[in-house]
């Protein structure tokens, strides 16, 4: 069992592809209200990691305790839990075919998490909280990338989710809009929301992050409040890695 | 002046002729209504073999890109066989019906598989659905495979099961995607019915050929059976342009 205020729980987690081995052995508690952020270079298992934790990728071995339920047990009905974590992609995925409001209601509605009429008015409030309410009747292919990912994090805050993953929200961004969508990110985060962003933005890491994850080569290879982790890195491939990106 | 007297003459000639062959295969003895039964029959069948093979085949399309694409996580062994075993069948079926002619099909079908039937507009609606399925099935799969993938990963993200997500955001898009495709095999099914003759089913094409033998003249009637069959494509190409004018509203 996990203490009260401990939300997910990683544990011996491996994941690979074919005979590559991508995770080889994740060890990790996230505490609620926590905002995790993951950072290492390309290829080091990062997204993998985050995509475990909703089970978007299958584990392939070890467990993860979502609120004490092990969600990688085969009896667990996982789309149960995935309701209550929220995903922000990095290629934003808004429905193509729906309108921005439908984006943000369908879920809720579908899942018979709230009435149609309420539904639309949280989708309204939340949209009016990122300064979009004006583009509730538009289509996703008529929106800047930044104003797309801002209606993706409303669409998972719709499901009124206890934690919020960020898959490299703002790589697929123009430099000019990163802004905005970090500016929503740290919104959110000073609400209370538990959150793990994976991303590249190391001031984000630096100014919102309660604890920092360095993975490398499919393992964490240090983890620290920012203060530390960025002023005295220990692992010789931290300090290299930091001495790279510009902070 | 004589020679352009007689040229004329001969065009007026000519035009009489056509006239009375005109009257001669379809006013007398009433045959033009062998044309519209005909054409009625053929509606018929291309209709009842268009729902049949759309039906067909998105079951079979969701088939093959469900164990395609989660043959591997899918947990639950019992699942995992029912679901290859669904695939060969959805193969099998593929290859036998694409590698078959649709002639041979649909005579199996009206002399071997359902002799005792009296109805052929239903053995030629059956035996045109299931062939039209085989392709229709290859259409969709190829339209739900060309949807991003992050499309089905938003939206089991947010909690929505597979069919959800497919019913909601794949197979619209997937849909949009392949209309003109799907459009192409509806005018080759139209198309095709022509060979229903072959159980004898006075189909359109059929009631051409029975007014030619009767007449011993093979211009008029094969020639209007040729005018109705394009003005029926051309009629639906229409539509279809307007159905897919309207789809497209989500882009711009």
């Amino acid at each position: 069992m996990t203490t009260d205020n401990t939300i997910i729980k990683v544990s011996g987690l491996k994941k690979s592809f074919g005979s590559l081995e991508v995770l080889k052995g994740i060890d990790t508690e996230i505490k609620k209200g926590e905002v995790v952020v993951v950072i290492g270079p390309s290829g080091s298992g990062k997204s993998t990691f985050l995509r475990c934790l909703n089970r978007l990728e299958e584990p392939t071995e070890g467990t993860i305790e979502f609120d004490g339920v092990d969600i990688t047990d085969k009896k667990v009905n996982i789309n149960k839990h995935r309701e209550k974590m929220g995903m922000v992609f990095q290629q934003f995925n808004l429905f193509n075919n729906h309108t921005i409001l439908k984006n943000i209601t369908l879920a809720p509605v579908k899942l018979g998490k709230m009435k149609k009429e309420e539904a639309n008015q949280k989708a309204v409030e939340l949209l009016e909280r990122v300064g979009l309410a004006d583009k509730a009747n538009a289509y996703p292919s008529q929106l800047s990338g930044g104003q797309k990912q801002r209606v993706a994090i409303v669409r998972a805050l719709a499901m009124n989710p206890e934690v919020m993953l960020f898959d490299e929200p703002t790589s697929a961004l123009d430099p000019e809009m990163v802004g905005e969508v970090l500016e929503v990110m740290k919104e959110l985060a000073q609400s209370g929301m538990t959150m793990v962003v994976v991303t590249h933005e190391m001031g984000f890491a630096k100014e919102v992050g309660s604890r920092v994850i360095f993975m490398d080569e499919g393992v964490i290879m240090e983890e620290n409040n920012p203060q530390d982790f960025f002023a005295n890195p220990k692992h010789p491939r931290l300090k290299e890695f930091l001495s790279k990106v510009l902070i | 002046m004589d020679k352009l007297n007689a040229f004329f003459s001969s065009i007026a000639t000519w035009f009489v002729e056509l006239k009375d062959e005109f009257v001669f295969c379809f006013i007398d003895g009433d045959r033009w209504k062998w044309l519209v039964d005909g054409l009625f029959v053929t509606l018929q069948i291309t209709l009842y073999s268009v729902l049949l093979g759309i039906a067909i085949g998105v079951i079979i399309a969701i088939v093959r890109s469900t164990h395609d694409n989660n043959i591997s996580t899918i947990r639950n062994s019992f699942g995992r066989a029912v679901l290859k075993f669904l695939n060969a069948v959805a193969k099998v079926y593929l290859t036998v019906i694409r590698g078959t002619p649709v002639v041979v099909q649909l005579m199996l079908m009206y002399y071997v598989i359902l002799v005792s039937t009296d109805s052929k507009i239903l053995v030629a609606s059956l035996a045109f659905g299931i062939n039209s399925g085989a392709y229709v099935a290859e259409i969709v799969r190829s339209g739900i495979m060309s949807i991003d993938k992050g499309q089905f990963e938003a939206g089991r993200s947010l909690g929505l099961s597979y069919t959800q997500t497919m019913i909601k955001i794949i197979i619209p898009q997937a849909f949009k995607n392949v209309l003109p495709t799907l459009a192409n095999e509806f005018i080759v099914l139209l198309k095709e019915t022509s060979v229903s003759g072959y159980v004898a089913l006075e189909d359109i094409t059929k009631a051409g050929d029975l007014i030619r033998s009767r007449t011993y003249s093979a211009f008029m009637p094969l020639i209007a059976v040729a005018l109705i069959y394009l003005v029926l494509v051309v009629f639906f190409t229409k539509l279809v342009s307007i159905l897919e004018r309207r789809l497209r509203n989500s882009d711009h």
